[in-house]
């Protein structure tokens, strides 16, 4: 069953002189992990913008084709309703978390509250979730003083602490370091775990290549790819389309040059080093 | 005479917390360096000491062997040029020309140099069709080359970039490895700071490693890389390529595919 169905779409920003959006068709099954790459400017924050209903509702602007999520259409519905079906974390924390909390703890409660849940039942989903993503010992701090790793974490539990089926989350990872990198897909992959379906912006294809179950090529507009992390990093019209491959990939093409005969590419690093040791005995 | 030399330079906040220990490293004119480490180890904060946007609690830096101590920061300015992380922190002008076009007007370059130097900046930059563009009409990822673009505009002898990679996607990086190439062609010494060691490995000579406040290591990039104590110890992750040859069983240090090739050429079993 698809979480995300989006037919026909096309979309073009109010004072815009092009369509940004054009013509993208797309199924997310239930419970996958989709990764959408390609050039900056290729229309992949917009796409998630569309499937929480923003576009157009929020920035207006014209608007053909559908987005369904769970089976109802989100130009119908209240941007509000669509709320509570997808969970949405932005690229940078600092314009997530809302500023008005003192502390981690009210961060993640405050989202519960303005939904008007009890809140003895708050206090029960802040602190399961707390303990789930690792952010406890954060609880008492202000989120502003955490490193920009620990306010990631932070500001996706909080969007996970709404529970709901779909996360869309922009490219969580750009501004941190490795480890912290390594914390968020973490995080992500408890997401998964608990079956939710996710729609992830991402350019760091090692991190794609682990953990994706299908893998989105945008460009100008238009999905021009779309498989798993090995059909679509294999092909090679990833370079056409100026995609980064997972280092693995690359370098097994680079060896491929130098004459060394490889049957398939390899996307990850445990899969080269088996290939190669097998060819040297 | 070294270019820039960095002696045991410390800093601590009025509060005292302490965010660099005791750094020590040169810079020679024409280099291209990476410093990679946790956030939090003390890179931004040293490179800021370099330009004198910070100033070393206890220590020196000295540029062509003069002591920084008695420059003011605007002439600082003109020697080290610093790319803030956040190019937000950075931008305020209407135009793109106009916000590369600041910093020469504040050093009071005449106007044909001042355009000469505009035009050339934009050009490393990708910039040159987008002049006329207002910076926040642009993503971030370009942004961050429109303060690029200042920077190379002051033609400064060294150029500080803070994690110019972040966000970049594979033109993006592409264009900046080009223009490092070229900075450092002119002489320029350059400094990195990143946490994409693919693009490290690709692109530097040299890298310096922090840690908990302190440099652990500071060598030729393929060196260091396959040291994976220091790199554990920094929480950095080897590049695929050093793992790669570490995992089919290389002893020799190197981040070239084409060594890679050979090795497997000369050890392949029939079929």
């Amino acid at each position: 069953m698809d979480s995300i169905k989006i037919k026909n779409l096309t979309y073009r920003y109010p004072t815009a002189e092009e369509d940004i959006l054009r013509n993208v068709s797309l199924s997310v099954k239930k419970g996958d992990l989709c990764a959408l790459v390609g050039k900056n400017g290729s229309g992949k924050t917009t796409l998630c913008n569309a499937i929480r209903g923003f576009v157009p509702k929020f920035y207006k602007g014209d608007i053909s084709g559908e987005v369904l999520v769970n089976g109802k259409d989100v130009q119908k519905e209240e941007i509000g309703s669509t709320a509570l079906e997808v969970g949405f974390a932005f690229q940078n924390p600092f314009t997530q978390i809302s500023g008005i909390a003192d502390t981690v703890y009210e961060e993640l409660a405050y989202g519960l509250e303005n939904m008007g849940v009890d809140p003895a039942e708050i206090d029960d989903r802040v602190n399961r979730i707390m303990k789930l993503t690792k952010i406890e010992d954060f609880r008492d701090r202000n989120p502003y003083q955490l490193s920009g790793g620990q306010q990631q974490r932070v500001a996706l539990a909080a969007v996970l602490v709404m529970n709901q089926d779909i996360f869309v989350i922009d490219e969580p990872t750009s501004q941190l370091d490795p480890q912290s990198t390594d914390d968020v897909f973490e995080m992500i992959k408890l997401m998964k775990s608990m079956g939710k379906t996710i729609v992830l912006v991402e350019h760091k294809m090692e991190q794609i290549a682990e953990y994706a179950d299908q893998v989105v090529v945008m460009d100008q507009g238009q999905v021009v790819m779309e498989g798993t992390p090995k059909e679509v990093f294999s092909d090679p019209r990833c370079e056409e389309y100026h995609i980064r491959l997972p280092q693995c990939t690359g370098i097994s093409l680079d060896l491929k040059k130098e004459g060394i005969s490889l049957e398939e590419l390899p996307v990850t690093l445990a899969e080269t080093v088996d290939i190669i040791r097998k060819k040297i005995g | 005479m070294a270019l820039v030399e960095v002696k045991n330079i410390s800093f601590s906040y009025p509060n005292g917390y302490q965010a660099v220990d005791d750094v020590s490293f040169s810079i020679e004119a024409g280099e291209n360096i990476a410093i990679v480490g946790q956030n939090g180890a003390g890179k931004t904060t040293t490179v800021k000491m370099l330009n004198g946007l910070t100033k070393p609690s206890s220590g020196d830096v000295l540029i062509n062997g003069e002591s920084t101590k008695k420059y003011t920061t605007a002439q600082m300015a003109r020697k080290v040029g610093y790319v803030f992380q956040n190019p937000d922190d950075q931008i305020f002008n209407s135009t793109v020309y106009k916000e590369i076009e600041y910093g020469l007007k504040k050093m009071k370059v005449d106007m044909e140099e001042c355009d000469r130097r505009i035009k050339d900046a934009a050009e490393l930059t990708g910039m040159t069709q987008y002049l006329e563009t207002n910076p926040y009409d642009l993503p971030l990822s370009m942004r961050k080359f429109v303060t690029i673009a200042s920077v190379i505009a002051s033609n400064c002898d060294v150029m500080i970039f803070d994690e110019p990679t972040a966000g970049q996607d594979l033109d993006g990086l592409n264009l900046l490895s080009e223009l490092n190439r070229t900075l450092t062609g002119r002489g320029k010494a350059i400094v990195t700071i990143t946490h994409d060691m693919e693009f490290v490995a690709d692109n530097y000579e040299r890298i310096i490693v922090m840690c908990q406040k302190k440099v652990i290591a500071d060598g030729r990039t393929e060196d260091v890389f396959f040291q994976k104590d220091i790199m554990e110890k920094a929480m950095l992750k080897q590049p695929a390529v050093v793992r790669i040859a570490t995992g089919i069983g290389m002893t020799e240090n190197t981040l070239d595919v084409k060594k890679i090739a050979a090795y497997i050429k000369s050890h392949q079993i029939a079929n």
